[in-house]
C-alpha cells in the first residue's frame, strides 16, 4: 500500500489506533495462551475428568457361588425372592423422615411399624442391632420375604411409596439337604461395610456398596472365589442420563462352586447322633460330682478322611439356622444368637471349643514315654493310688491293676502308670527346681502333636487350645500372682488355699502339675479338630494333615477346576514300631478296653475299630466327655461339654455314625446299599458349562431302631461299667489343684 | 453520497457499464475489497456451520428430529449475511451514513419493542422478538451497528468537514447520548452482555476520533465506578452476580453458571492437541455443555478440533482484526475509521469475552461468537459489520 496519500489524519488518532491494535491482540494472545494451558498443559487431567463425566456404571451383581458337598448336593445356593427395599437417602428428604412412608410399609408388610424403622437405621456405636451396617447410599433390604401379592402393591401405589422398591432378587438359600444344617462351618454372608470398600477399592477384587460379604465359616474362607465379579457396564450417557453408546462392558463372572469334602448325609447323621447324645446325657445323673442331670450344655463332632485329613462332617450344638443372616437379621434372632443363655450357636464348636483332653491324651503320653526311653512293653505298676508331695493321685474308682505294659494302661485307660512315668520324668528335669535345660519330654512331645497351635484348617477364627508347659505357666503366672496373691490365705477355704499356693508357686512346675497334665487334665486344651488330626495321623502311619473342608474351587461354567490338595502339616513324634504298637492297643480299647461295651457286636475283623475314651474334668462344671476313634478310612472324634463319661455319652453316638457310613447293622452285618460312604469320595462333582450340577438326590437320615430298652438304659446307668470291661478313663482327683476351665 | 468530499471512485456504481466488465476491470470494487479479511470471515463461518452441526445433530429437541437443521439454518443465515454485506457494500458506508438517524431509530425502537409483550424471554434476557415461522431477531445486535454508525457521524462530522482537528466536548457528550439510550434499554431486558459490548465499542469509537483524553479516562473510570454502584445497590439480580463470579469459583452456582463453565472447561481441556475429532467429542456428544451451539459454540471446536482446531479460530479472528485495523488505519476520513475502530472494539471484545468464558477466565455472559455462533441476528449484524469495512476500504480515497 505505497500509494497511501497524506492524510489530514492527527498522530493522536493515529497512535490511538496503535493503542487499539496492540490491545486487540494481547487479547487474542490471552486467548491462544489460555487454551495451550488447558489443552496441552493440563489436557490429561481434563480428559480423564470427560471420561468420567458422561460414564454411567450399571452393576449386574454377579450370582454367588455354590458350596456343595462332595458329591455335588448343594449346601449353600442362590433363590430368587421379591425384595422389599428402602433408600435412605430418599426416606430423608421428607418432612418426617419418612416415618410416614415406612408405617405405610409396615402395614402393607404385615410388620410393626418400629421393626421396619430399626431395620432401615444405620449402626453405630450407640444404635443395637438391627441396624444397617452396610452404605447409606444403597437401598436397605427391608424384606426378602415379600409375597407377589405385597410387592404389587407397592409398586402399584408408586407415590404412596417414594424410595421403596420391590425387585426380585438373588438371595443366599441354605438348604440343609437331608437335614444337614452344617450352619458353623458354612458361616454367613452380611453387608460389605465403607471400611472393606475403601481398603479393597485397589485390589484385584474391589467390593460394590451392594455386596455381601463372608463373615465366618466357608463363605467367608473362600469369600473371593464365591463372589466372583460384578458385571459393569459403562455406558456413555449424555448431560441427561440418556444412553448415548456402551464404553465398555466387564462381563458379570458368576462366583466359582466350592465343592467341600463334607458329606451331607453324614452331617445330618452327625448333627442328628450328636443331638441324641446329648440328649440322652441330659437323662442321666452326675452321681460323682454334682449330683444332678448332666447339663449336656455343647458338643461337638469331627468325621475325617485319615489318608487326606478331610473333614467330612462337622457338627457343633447349640446351633442355629443360617438362613436367619438373609436379607438382614432380625432384631430378635441376633439376640438370639448372640444370647448367652442360648449358649453361643455361632461358635463352631469343632474348631472353637477348647477343653481338656482328658485321657485321649494318653497316646501323646505313651509316646512322650517312649522317646523319653521308656518300654512301650516295660512293666509299670498300676496301683489304685499313687502319692506325690503330700496329695493322692487316683486311678478311676480306684481300682488297680498290677502291673503292665503301656498298651495295657492304653486300653484299661490305667492313670497311675502315667503318673509315675511322668513323676519320674518331673524328677529327671530336677523336680521343683527344675535343672537349666529340662528334658519335658511331655511337654515337648504334646506340641510336637501339633497341640498349642492351630491346625490351619480352611476355617476362620480356628484356637489352637494350650499346652501347660513352663512358659505358659511363668507368663500365667505373672498375669494372674496379684490377684492368686490378694485372695490367697494359708490355711483358708480350698480356693483360698490354692490362690495361696499359686501365689507362691504358681509359675513353677510342681509334681502335681506334670502328674496330672500326663492324663490330659488340668490346665491342657485342647480342640476336637486338633484331636482328629492326631488321631487320624496316627491310623495312618504318623503323617498330620492340615485338615480342609474345601476340595475343589470349580467355575461357574465347569470349566476351570482347582483343586484344594491335602497338605502334609508334620509327622508325628514316633516310629513305626510304636505307631504299630499303640494302634494295636487302641484296637484292643474297642474290643477290650474302656470302649469294648460300646462296640459289641462290631465286626473288628472287617473294619478294625480303634478308640479311646476321655472324660475331663473341668473345675466348677461337670465332666467333658471326649470320644476319639478310627476307622482305616475315618476317624471321629466326638466331644460333649457336660457331658459325662466318654464312653458313656459320646460311644453309641459315634458308634451309630460309623454304622450309617459303613452300612452295618447293630449286630455287625454290612448292607453296602444303605451304607453312606464305605469309602471315601474320591471323584469331584460334575458342572455341566450351563452352571448345572450333576447331584445325587438326598434322603434324610433314618435313625435305626433303638435297642431293647433294658440293654440301652442298662449300659448308659451303669456309667462306665459292664461285665468284664474296665471302667472309662475319668480321673477323679480328690485333691487336685484348681482347674480353670 | 457517493463521491462527497471530493474523492471519486473509479469502478463504482450501479449505473455504469455491464456487470462483469464493472467487477473485473482493474480497479474494480471486486478487485479492491479486502479479500484476506472476506475469506477469514467466510471460513470463520463454515467452521461455525460445522461445529454448531456438531452440536446441535443430536439435540433432536432443538431440531425436531432433522440433524442437518442447524447446519442448514447456520448456512441460510451466512447466506443471508453475505448477501447484507454485498448490499452494504453497493450502497457504500457513506449512502449509509445518510440513513443512519433512520436506522439508529429503527433498530431503538426495535429495542423498546422487545420490552413490550413482543418481546420474548430467551435463557434469562428478555432480548428477543419472536416473528413467527421459527424465527426471532435481536435486536441488540443491531443497535450495536447503529450506535457505532451513530457516533462515527457525530463525532467524525466536523472533523471531517475540515472545521476541527478533533471532535469537541459538545460532540463527544452528544455522541455518548447516542450510546446510552439504547445501553440503557437493553439494560433493561437485562441483556448485560451486550452493554458491555456497547461499552467498549463506545471506549473504541472515543479513542478513534482523536476525542480529548479527559473522556476516555472518565469512561473508564466511570464505568468501573459504575460496575461498584450497580453491585453495591443490588441493581442487579442475583443470578447475574452469580453468573459473573462462577467463573472463577463454579462452586458458588454448581447446578447454574459453575456447571457451564465447569463442563466447558472439561470438553476444551479433553481437547488435546488435534481434538477428538469432529462429532466424536464425549462432552458434546452428551450434550453437557448447555447452549453448545450459541454462546459456547467455542468448547466444540475445543473439543473435537482439539488446540488446533480452535487455534485456527483464534488466527482467523486475529487476521479479520489484523486486516479491519489496517482499513482503520489506512483510510483517511475520520468517518471510516471510527466505524472500523468501533467494529475492531466490537469484534475483539466479544470474542474474547465469549472465548474468555468457555476457557474460564471470563465471565459468563450471553454473547454469540462472531461468524461462529448460531444465530441469525449476531450474523446479520457481523455480516454487515464486514461489509462496512469493505466499503470503507473500496470507498478510501485514492492517491491519483
Amino acid at each position: 500500500m505505497s500509494n497511501i496519500p497524506e492524510t489530514g489524519r492527527t498522530p493522536r488518532v493515529q497512535i490511538r489506533l496503535v493503542v487499539i491494535q496492540v490491545l486487540v491482540f494481547s487479547l487474542l494472545l490471552t486467548l491462544g495462551g489460555r487454551l495451550w494451558y488447558l489443552q496441552i498443559r493440563n489436557g490429561q487431567e481434563y480428559t480423564d475428568e470427560a471420561k468420567n463425566n458422561g460414564v454411567q456404571r450399571v452393576v449386574q451383581p454377579a450370582v454367588r457361588g455354590s458350596i456343595l458337598d462332595a458329591r455335588g448336593v448343594p449346601l449353600a445356593d442362590n433363590e430368587t425372592r421379591l425384595v422389599v427395599s428402602a433408600s435412605r437417602t430418599e426416606l430423608m428428604k421428607m418432612r418426617d423422615d419418612g416415618k410416614g412412608v415406612l408405617t405405610r410399609l409396615a402395614e402393607v408388610l404385615d410388620m410393626k411399624p418400629r421393626e421396619v424403622q430399626d431395620k432401615v437405621r444405620l449402626c453405630d456405636a450407640k444404635t443395637g442391632k438391627p441396624c444397617w451396617n452396610g452404605s447409606p447410599y444403597q437401598p436397605i433390604p427391608v424384606t426378602d420375604e415379600a409375597t407377589t401379592q405385597q410387592a404389587l402393591q407397592i409398586r402399584e401405589r408408586a407415590e404412596d411409596f417414594p424410595g421403596i422398591t420391590a425387585e426380585p432378587t438373588a438371595v443366599r438359600r441354605y438348604t440343609a439337604p437331608g437335614k444337614a444344617n452344617t450352619a458353623q462351618v458354612l458361616g454367613y454372608l452380611s453387608p460389605v461395610t465403607d471400611g472393606e470398600i475403601e481398603e479393597a477399592k485397589d485390589t484385584e477384587s474391589p467390593f460394590l456398596r451392594s455386596d455381601q460379604v463372608g463373615r465366618s465359616g466357608l463363605e467367608r474362607t473362600y469369600d473371593n472365589a464365591l463372589r466372583g465379579k460384578a458385571g459393569i457396564t459403562r455406558y456413555e450417557v449424555d448431560n441427561l442420563g440418556r444412553v448415548i453408546g456402551e464404553a465398555e462392558r466387564d462381563k458379570a463372572q458368576p462366583g466359582a462352586n466350592l465343592v467341600t469334602s463334607i458329606d451331607a448325609r453324614v452331617q445330618a447323621v452327625a448333627e442328628y447322633e450328636l443331638n441324641e447324645a446329648m440328649k440322652a446325657a441330659r437323662k442321666e445323673i452326675d452321681k460323682n460330682n454334682t449330683g444332678k442331670n448332666y447339663k449336656a450344655d455343647a458338643g461337638a463332632v469331627v468325621v475325617m478322611e485319615n489318608k487326606t485329613g478331610r473333614v467330612i462332617s462337622m457338627a457343633s450344638l447349640p446351633t442355629y439356622d443360617p438362613n436367619a443372616w438373609v436379607g438382614g437379621i432380625s432384631g430378635k434372632d441376633y439376640a438370639r444368637l448372640t444370647d448367652k443363655r442360648s449358649n453361643y450357636p455361632l461358635l463352631n464348636r469343632g474348631i472353637q471349643s477348647q477343653a481338656a483332653p482328658g485321657s485321649i491324651f494318653k497316646v501323646i503320653s505313651s509316646t512322650a514315654a517312649v522317646n523319653a526311653g521308656y518300654d512301650f512293653d516295660g512293666n509299670y505298676p498300676c496301683p489304685s493310688s499313687l502319692s506325690f508331695g503330700g496329695r493322692e493321685f487316683k486311678n478311676f474308682e480306684s481300682r488297680g491293676y498290677g502291673v503292665i505294659d503301656l498298651g495295657r494302661a492304653l486300653e484299661v485307660s490305667c492313670d497311675t502308670v502315667y503318673y509315675g512315668l511322668a513323676h519320674q520324668e518331673w524328677l529327671n528335669d530336677g523336680g521343683i527346681n527344675p535343672k537349666k535345660k529340662p528334658d519335658d519330654w511331655f511337654y515337648k512331645t504334646a506340641h510336637q502333636f501339633g497341640l498349642g497351635a492351630k491346625t490351619g484348617i480352611d476355617l476362620p477364627n480356628e484356637v489352637g487350645g494350650r499346652v501347660p508347659d513352663r512358659q505358659w505357666k511363668q507368663s500365667y503366672w505373672e498375669q494372674l500372682k496379684d490377684t492368686w496373691c490378694k485372695e490367697g490365705k494359708k490355711g483358708g477355704t480350698y480356693v483360698e488355699q490354692i490362690a495361696f499356693e499359686n501365689c507362691l508357686e504358681g509359675n513353677r512346675m510342681r509334681a502335681g502339675d506334670s502328674v496330672n497334665y500326663s492324663i490330659g487334665q488340668g490346665d491342657t486344651l485342647v480342640t476336637p479338630i486338633q484331636m482328629a488330626s492326631i488321631y487320624a495321623a496316627i491310623s495312618n502311619g504318623g503323617t498330620m494333615y492340615r485338615p480342609t473342608v474345601g476340595k475343589a474351587v470349580i467355575s461357574a461354567d465347569g470349566k476351570s477346576v482347582r483343586e484344594i490338595k491335602p497338605e502334609r502339616a508334620a509327622k508325628l513324634p514316633m516310629d513305626a514300631a510304636t505307631n504299630k504298637k499303640i494302634n494295636d492297643a487302641l484296637a484292643g480299647v474297642a474290643t477290650r478296653g474302656s470302649a469294648a461295651w460300646r462296640f459289641g457286636g462290631w465286626p473288628q475283623d472287617r473294619i478294625p475299630m480303634h478308640a479311646k475314651t476321655g472324660t475331663a474334668e473341668v473345675y466348677g462344671k461337670q465332666t467333658t466327655s471326649w470320644f476319639a476313634s478310627y476307622t482305616d478310612d475315618y476317624t471321629i472324634v466326638m466331644t460333649i461339654s457336660q457331658g459325662g463319661t466318654g464312653s458313656g455319652a459320646s460311644g453309641p453316638a459315634v458308634r451309630k455314625i460309623y454304622e450309617a457310613m459303613y452300612g452295618l447293622d447293630e449286630k455287625g452285618g454290612q448292607d453296602l446299599k444303605r451304607a453312606l460312604l464305605p469309602a471315601p469320595q474320591k471323584a469331584l462333582p460334575r458342572i455341566g458349562a450351563d452352571g448345572s450340577i450333576d447331584a445325587p438326590g438326598i434322603k434324610p437320615y433314618k435313625p435305626r431302631k433303638p435297642l431293647p430298652p433294658q440293654t440301652q438304659q442298662a449300659a448308659a446307668t451303669t456309667g462306665d461299667r459292664r461285665p468284664g470291661t474296665l471302667p472309662d478313663t475319668s480321673l477323679r482327683l480328690a485333691a487336685a489343684t484348681a482347674r480353670r476351665d | 453520497m457517493a463521491g462527497t468530499n471530493g474523492f471519486s471512485v473509479s469502478g463504482y456504481g450501479p449505473q455504469r457499464g455491464g456487470l462483469w466488465s464493472q467487477l473485473s476491470a482493474r480497479d474494480s470494487v471486486v478487485r479492491r475489497l479486502d479479500w484476506p479479511l472476506l475469506l477469514c470471515a467466510f471460513l470463520l463461518s463454515g467452521i461455525g456451520a460445522l461445529l454448531v452441526w456438531s452440536a446441535t445433530r443430536g439435540r433432536t429437541e432443538l431440531t425436531g428430529g432433522d440433524p442437518y437443521d442447524f447446519l442448514f439454518r447456520h448456512i441460510l443465515n451466512t447466506g443471508i449475511g453475505i448477501a447484507l454485506m454485498i448490499a452494504t457494500v453497493w450502497l457504500g458506508h457513506r449512502t449509509l451514513r445518510g440513513a443512519v438517524p433512520v436506522l439508529y431509530g429503527i433498530s431503538v425502537l426495535l429495542i423498546v419493542l422487545v420490552l413490550t409483550p413482543l418481546g420474548a424471554t430467551i435463557n434469562g434476557a428478555h432480548a428477543w422478538i419472536v416473528i413467527g415461522g421459527g424465527f426471532s431477531i435481536q435486536p441488540s445486535e443491531f443497535v450495536k451497528i447503529t450506535i457505532i454508525l451513530g457516533m462515527a457521524m457525530l463525532l467524525a462530522s466536523r472533523v471531517d468537514a475540515g472545521d476541527l482537528a478533533h471532535p469537541d466536548h459538545r460532540t463527544v457528550a452528544k455522541s455518548l447520548g447516542i450510546a446510552v439510550l439504547p445501553m440503557a434499554i437493553v439494560m433493561l431486558m437485562p441483556d448485560l452482555g451486550s452493554v458491555m459490548v456497547m461499552v467498549v465499542i463506545m471506549l473504541g469509537v472515543l479513542l478513534a476520533s482523536g476525542a480529548p483524553n479527559r473522556w476516555i479516562l472518565g469512561l473508564i473510570g466511570s464505568g468501573v465506578a459504575g460496575a461498584v454502584l450497580v453491585t453495591a445497590l443490588g441493581l442487579l439480580d442475583e443470578y447475574q452476580i452469580n453468573r459473573f463470579a462462577a467463573f472463577a469459583n463454579p462452586e458458588l452456582d454448581p447446578a447454574g453458571v459453575g456447571y457451564n463453565t465447569n463442563q466447558a472447561r472439561i470438553a476444551i481441556g479433553s481437547g488435546g492437541l488435534l481434538g477428538t475429532g469432529l462429532f466424536k467429542g464425549s462432552q458434546t456428544t452428551g450434550q453437557f455443555v448447555p447452549e453448545q451451539q450459541t454462546d459456547f459454540v467455542f468448547t466444540v471446536a475445543g473439543e473435537e478440533l482439539g488446540f488446533v482446531g480452535a487455534g485456527l479460530i483464534l488466527v482467523l479472528l486475529g487476521v479479520v482484526l489484523w486486516r479491519a485495523c489496517r482499513i482503520a488505519r489506512e483510510t483517511t476520513e475520520l468517518y471510516g475509521t471510527i466505524v472500523a475502530a468501533g467494529i475492531i472494539a466490537w469484534f475483539a471484545f466479544q470474542s474474547f469475552e465469549n472465548i474468555g468464558m468457555t476457557l474460564g477466565i471470563m465471565p459468563v455472559a450471553g454473547l454469540p461468537l462472531p461468524f461462529v455462533s448460531y444465530g441469525g441476528s449476531s450474523m446479520f449484524a457481523v455480516w454487515v459489520a464486514i461489509g462496512l469495512l469493505q466499503s470503507i476500504r473500496v470507498q478510501r480515497p485514492m492517491s491519483a
